[in-house]
This record gives structure tokens, sequence and C-alpha cells, in this order.
């Protein structure tokens, strides 16, 4: 770390600790990931335009390519470009290797190898469904034996390979844990983050893909699918990206966080209030109306939670503002921060009851969707990846230009999404209560679907940007000194 | 403990999870414990047999390869098929199962949904839905025919023309009068979706609604 006070001479060397090879991999993964998933909900996008012209081919149908699209974004690209950070930053912050170097190369193919086959899964599961042996199997266990998804948003994951993606996740824990144990001295609020963060995404996993297939139905099952899709979102991807800002924030602007004591507020409250909020997907449903109301109540209460997070980080910057211009990755940071918080606003008025009765089963809820995803995280991720690709090559961009069209294709491209979505949905939930015919609705959300694909591609393009210029930044040659400043 | 591993790891880790989990998990299975969870074939009544017997005379050859008699035994494995390829071709993306007391809902679709409803196999895991590009389905059986089914998922532009669902040549051998198994277990599922109601709601009524200057 860049704190100005390491005199002792036993701090192990950068080189020692880190396996930069390691990280390169996985951020090569997650950008793989990231255009199959974009690819996906191109697919899908026109197929609500009417102009997807593949309809004859089962393993390229759009509702399959659907879940493609969201689940290569949970586990392909979020998870594996995770990892690599945290391939980067927990021995940094620990002094210490991972358990086993070992262990990580497993995790990166055994990982690969789940991400691929849940696609594979979900792409030619549902081909082999009818099969004798398949049915006989369901009849008799009184299980359904689904080769491809599972009936779960986020959950689709096959039943085959679930118990082998829960070990991975135990092992992932245990080889963060073991440095973070060995770190002497008070821990960075970072590392409180990823511990919780480690324990969270275990349990989390494992709740929602053994409880509701295996054994519950109905509406307590409701209540835990509830709670699991939230959960992902809020106990895996969540705190993994704070964790990742408390770190590199500081580390680019050269100065502490603003406030330890907000930093202890944001992340008590987040691990408080955030488990409980799941039954707010499935408000008006018939789980009980008291446990509804608790989901709503703790959903509000974590913007005030939000809020603090927000305003520390923007007390972090204050004085400094000219960063968020001038350093791309902390513009990318800004971004995402100032995207969040118009998400956790906006969600602590969608959470009402009110406000569900109109928008709940419309656009609005993609767009919020897409604005945490691909606003929040998806632009940390790639001011992470702006910012170390440089120190992981050793050798400065191919072009800032292309760096720049990346950030501003993405960031008005998500926002166009957002906004258009958001208006989509109260078209949608105005023409679903005044007992319209479901066609008038399908006409009236025409124009917004397709200023949606639009936004998509813009979307896509600043991204293919971004490969193109990672792609031509490898292929240089000689490398310039000034990106290394790795110590 | 606010700063340390085994506060974090214990209390903000294991210790608020749990408390989420019991809070929102444990409770709901205790209000349904008196509600034990129906098998598939616990589930098929008579609406739906008499569907499926509708079918298997419909498309008498293909009815036979696919699941022979049209016994209530077969009726239930074809529920179990057809909820498996929901899932598995994503409708429930696109479809929500349950109908909301607001927003007018039980009048386009019919009663409001409630617990007893889903404490059954077929809802395991439960098929809420989060979305509708289309419209709900737990209230569709008996809504259309068969016919109007298969040729639909054929190509659903044919009937609607402003249709956004996919096609699902898939579920037949060629042609919207030959459903494979997969075909027709689809179309027993869709009729099985609200059967166990006593009566069907029809767009019909809701046309009266309307006309009556509601
Ligand atoms: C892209 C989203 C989408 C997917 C995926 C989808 N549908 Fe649909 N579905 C629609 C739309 C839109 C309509 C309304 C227009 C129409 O009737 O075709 C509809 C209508 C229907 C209807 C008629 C409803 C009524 O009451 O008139 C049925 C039945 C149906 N879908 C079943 C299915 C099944 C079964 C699947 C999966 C194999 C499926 N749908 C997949 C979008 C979708
Ligand atoms: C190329 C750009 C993209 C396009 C065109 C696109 C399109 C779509 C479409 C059509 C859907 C289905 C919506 C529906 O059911 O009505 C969807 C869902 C979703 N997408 Fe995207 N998407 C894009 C990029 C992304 C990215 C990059 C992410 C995440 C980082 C993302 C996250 C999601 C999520 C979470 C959902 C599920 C929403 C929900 O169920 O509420 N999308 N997307």
């Amino acid at each position: 770390m860049t704190s100005s006070k390491t005199v002792q001479t036993d701090i192990p060397r950068h080189e020692d600790i880190v396996d930069e090879r390691l990280v390169r991999w996985f951020f090569y993964a997650s950008l793989v990931y990231m255009g199959i998933s974009m690819l996906g909900g191109l697919l899908m996008a026109a197929q609500l335009v009417h102009w997807y012209p593949i309809q004859n081919i089962e393993f390229l149908s759009a509702g399959r390519w659907r879940m493609i699209h969201t689940n290569a974004v949970a586990y392909g690209f979020i998870a594996n470009a995770f990892l690599g950070m945290l391939h980067w930053v927990v021995p940094r912050l620990t002094l210490h290797r991972v358990a086993s170097v070992w262990l990580s190369y497993f995790i990166f193919f055994a990982w690969q190898v789940i991400v691929l086959s849940t696609a594979g899964g979900i792409i030619f599961g549902p081909a082999f469904q009818s099969q004798d042996w398949v049915m006989e199997a369901a009849r008799n266990l009184h299980i359904s034996m689904n080769l491809g998804a599972q009936g779960l948003e986020w959950g689709e994951t096959p039943f085959w390979i679930d118990p082998v993606a829960l070990l991975g996740l135990a092992l992932v824990a245990f080889n963060f844990l073991v440095p973070i144990s060995k770190a002497k001295g008070s821990l960075y609020v970072t590392l409180w983050y990823f511990m919780a963060a480690f324990v969270w995404t275990f349990l989390t996993y494992a709740m929602g893909n053994f409880l509701p297939e295996y054994a519950l139905a109905g509406s307590s099952a409701g209540a835990v699918g509830g709670l699991f899709i939230h959960d992902l979102v809020g106990l895996f991807v969540t705190p993994l990206g704070w964790g990742l800002m408390y770190y590199l924030v500081p580390i680019i602007l050269k100065k502490p966080i603003w406030s330890h004591g907000l930093s202890l507020v944001g992340f008590w409250g987040l691990a408080f209030f955030y488990p409980l909020q799941g039954i707010h997907h499935f408000l008006y449903t018939p789980i009980p109306m008291f446990l509804q109301y608790g989901a709503v109540i703790s959903t509000i209460a974590v913007e005030f939670v939000v809020a603090t997070v927000v305003i520390n980080f923007f007390g972090t910057i204050w004085g400094d503002s000219r960063m968020a211009f001038k350093n791309l990755p902390i513009r990318w940071f800004y971004t995402g921060i100032v995207y969040y918080f118009i998400t956790c606003f906006q969600c602590a008025l969608q959470v009402t009851l009110t406000f569900q009765k109109l928008i709940h089963f419309t656009d609005w809820v993609v767009g919020h969707a897409h604005l945490v995803m691909f606003g929040v995280f998806s632009q940390w991720i790639f001011g992470m990846m702006t910012y170390l690709i440089p120190r992981l090559l050793k050798k400065d961009w191919y072009s800032n230009r292309l760096c720049e069209w990346h950030y501003w294709c993405s960031a008005v491209g998500v926002f166009v999404m957002f906004l258009d979505l958001t208006l989509a949905g109260l078209f949608q939930g105005y023409y679903w209560a005044a007992l319209q015919p479901w066609e008038v609705g399908l006409n009236g959300s025409q124009p917004f679907w397709i200023t949606r694909i639009f936004a998509g591609l813009a979307m896509f393009f600043g991204f293919l940007c971004f490969v193109y210029n990672l792609v031509m930044t490898m292929r240089k040659g000689e490398s310039n000194a000034t990106a290394t400043a790795t110590a | 403990m606010l700063e340390s591993r085994a506060g974090v790891i214990f209390v903000g880790g294991i210790g608020f999870f749990l408390f989420a989990f019991v809070s929102n998990v444990v409770v709901p299975v205790l209000m349904y414990k008196d509600q034990p969870e129906k098998t598939a074939e616990e589930m098929v009544n008579s609406n739906v047999m008499y569907q499926f017997v509708e079918l298997s005379k419909r498309y008498e050859e293909p009815f036979r390869q696919a699941f022979g008699e049209p016994t209530e035994e077969n009726c239930a494995q074809a529920l179990r098929l057809g909820r498996s390829l929901f899932v598995g071709e994503g409708c429930f993306h696109c479809h929500s199962q349950f109908v909301r007391p607001v927003s007018n809902e039980s009048m386009r679709y019919g009663k409001v949904s409630s617990s007893d409803e889903y404490q059954n196999e077929l809802q395991r895991p439960v098929l809420f839905g989060t979305r509708r590009v289309g419209p709900d389905l737990s209230r569709q059986g008996g809504r259309h025919g068969n016919d109007w089914h298969a040729a639909h998922f054929y190509h659903p532009q044919s009937i609607v023309p402003e249709s956004v669902m996919p096609q699902y040549p898939w579920f037949f051998d060629g042609s919207p009068d030959k459903p494979n198994r997969r075909g027709i277990a689809m179309m027993t599922y869709m009729q099985w979706l609200g059967s166990w109601l006593d009566s069907y709601p029809y767009y019909e009524e809701l046309d009266s609604i309307k006309s009556e200057g509601f």
C-alpha cells in the first residue's frame, strides 16, 4: 500500500506475494463472459422488438439466452473480475500470500468449468428433459429434475453444478481468509467487507440453491427465493464492490477515507439491514403481509445507511474534485457512486406498496437492475481494470481516447437505458391497470424497447473499444516506464 | 468487536445472516407447517384430466407415442415435464404466476392467489416470477383450447401479430398438429394452471365488465 510510513524493512516485495498472471487471467476470463452476456442481452432485446430472425434453432432461443445474459454477468463477469482483484488486493493489504497459489489456479479453472457448464446446462438441458430416465427419476424422487435452468432467478445454475459451485466458494473463502488471519494490527475497512462477503456468499448460495429446490414449496420457498435474489446482489456483489472502493479510492487520491466513523456505520448498517429485505421482491404475494412490511421498512432503513457511505466518499474527494475529471479510474468510480445513490434512492420509492402496485412486473425493475449491475458494479470493475491493466502489463494504454470512448459509451448508454426503461415501466403499469388488452401494452412498449436496443448497442460498442484497446496494449512492443509504480 | 475479525465474521457474517434467516424463512415455514406439500399426482383434477383426454383424442398418434394412455399417472408425468420446460425455456422470466390484490388484476385474471395454491411439488421452487412481458399464467387453464395453444407455441405471431413471444417449433414434429412429448406436456401444464379453482375466469366477462362502462 502507499501508506507513507512504511519504514520497516521486512515488508515483503510485491512480486513475492501477488501472482500477477493470475490477476490477468481472471480479468481476461471476465471480459469474455461480459461479451457473451451482452450478446445474450442483445438477443433478448431483439426478440422484444421483432428483430430476432433466428427463431427455429432451439439452442439460440431468446428465453434461454436471457438466462445466459444474467448468469454470465453474475458468475462469469463479476465473480471473475472480483476474484482477480482479490488476488491483487488481499495480499497487498495483509502482506501475506493467499493460502496456496496452487489452490488459486485450481479455483481459476474450476470456476470456468462451473460457469461454462452452467451455460451449457441452460442451453442444452431442456432438449434432454423429455427422456424416459429423467422423467422416471422425477417421479420417484419427487424433485424437478431440471437438466437445464432451475426455477429461481440467478439460481438457474443446474442442480448438478450446485454442489461443485458451493465447494468452489468454500475454497475461495479459505484461500483468502488465511492471509487475513495472519495479518497483524487492526484491519482496514476493506477487509471487513471481504471477510463478511466470503461468509455471506457461501451461506447465501447454500440457502438459495438447495432449500427452495428440495426442502420447501410454496410461499415459504418464495421467501427464500426473494432472500436469495436479494442477498446475491447485497451480500456478494455489494460488499466486495465497496471493499474495493475503500481500497482504491484513497490510493488513487492519495489521502485517507474522510471519516472512519461513517465507514463503521456503513458496514454494520449494511450487515444488519441488507439481509432482512429479501421479501421485497415478492410484495403482494401470498407471503404473510407482516413479513412484507418488515422487508419494506428495512429496505427504507438501508437507504439511510447507503447515504452515509456515499457522503463518506464525497467527503473523501472534497477538495480534489478535479480528479474526477482528470483521472479516468476515479471518474469511473465516482460515476458508479452517483449511480449507486440514484439506484438506492429509487429503491426507497419503488419498495413502497404504493409504487409496487404500479411498477411491479414492468420494465421499471429491469431499468433498476441495469443501473445497479452495470451502472454501478460493472463500471467500478471497468475502472479497476483501467487502473490496473497498465500495472499488470507494465505498459501504458495503447490509446487513452479509446478508454474515454469506453467510459462515455458506458456511462451515457446505461443511463439512457435506465431512463428509458423506467418510463416504459410507468406506461406498462398504467396500460395493465387500465385493463387494456395485452397487445396494446406491447405496442406501447415498442418505442422504449427500440430505444433500449440502441442504448445497449452503445454499451456494447464501448465494451468493444475497451477490448480492442486491451488487445492492442498487449501487442504493443516495449514498455513505457511511467505506469510501473506498483511498489 | 466492531473492527475485529471475530466480530465481523461471527456477528456480522454469520449472526446477522442467521437472524434474517430465522425472521424471513423460519417464520413462514412454521406458519405453513399445517399445509403439507402435495405431490403432482395429488394435483391432478378432473378439469385437467378433461383436457388431457381431449389432447389424447385430438392428437391420437403423437399422444400415444409421448404418453401412451391418458391416465392420471401419465397426466402427473406430463405436468412434471411441462413445469420443467416452463423453467428451462425461461418462460418464467416473461410470465408470472400470481395474481395480486391490486391494480385491477383480479378483474383481468380471476381470483387473487392464495398460499394453499402453492403448497405442491410443482411449485418447488415456487414460480411467482418477477416480470411480465406476457400476461400472468396462473389462471391459464381452460382459457384457450389445446389447438389454440398448439398454434400459439408453434408461431405466436400467427395468432397475435403483436406478440413478442419466441416461437417454439421444437415442441412439435414439423407442424402444429404433431406435438411431441414436450409439446403435449407443455399444453397439459398450461391447462392445469388454475384448474384447481371452482370456476374459470373468461375474457368475455372482462369484455362485459368494460362494456358496462367500468
Ligand atoms: C419474450 C418473453 C416471452 C417468453 C420467453 C414466453 N412468452 Fe408467452 N407470451 C409473451 C407475450 C408478450 C404474450 C402475449 C401475446 C401473445 O398472446 O402471444 C404471451 C402469451 C402467452 C400465452 C397466452 C396467454 C393468454 O392468456 O392469452 C401463453 C399460454 C404463453 N405465453 C405461454 C408461454 C410459455 C409456455 C412459454 C415458454 C415456453 C412462454 N410463454 C414464453 C411473452 C413471452
Ligand atoms: C448490451 C447491453 C444490454 C442489453 C441490450 C440488455 C438487455 C436486457 C434484456 C432484454 C433483459 C430482459 C428484460 C426483461 O425481462 O424484460 C435484461 C435483463 C437483465 N440484464 Fe441486461 N442488457 C444489457 C447489458 C447488461 C449488463 C452489462 C448487465 C449487468 C452487468 C445486465 C444485467 C441485467 C439484469 C440483472 C437483468 C435482469 C433484470 C430483471 O430480471 O429484473 N444487462 N437485459
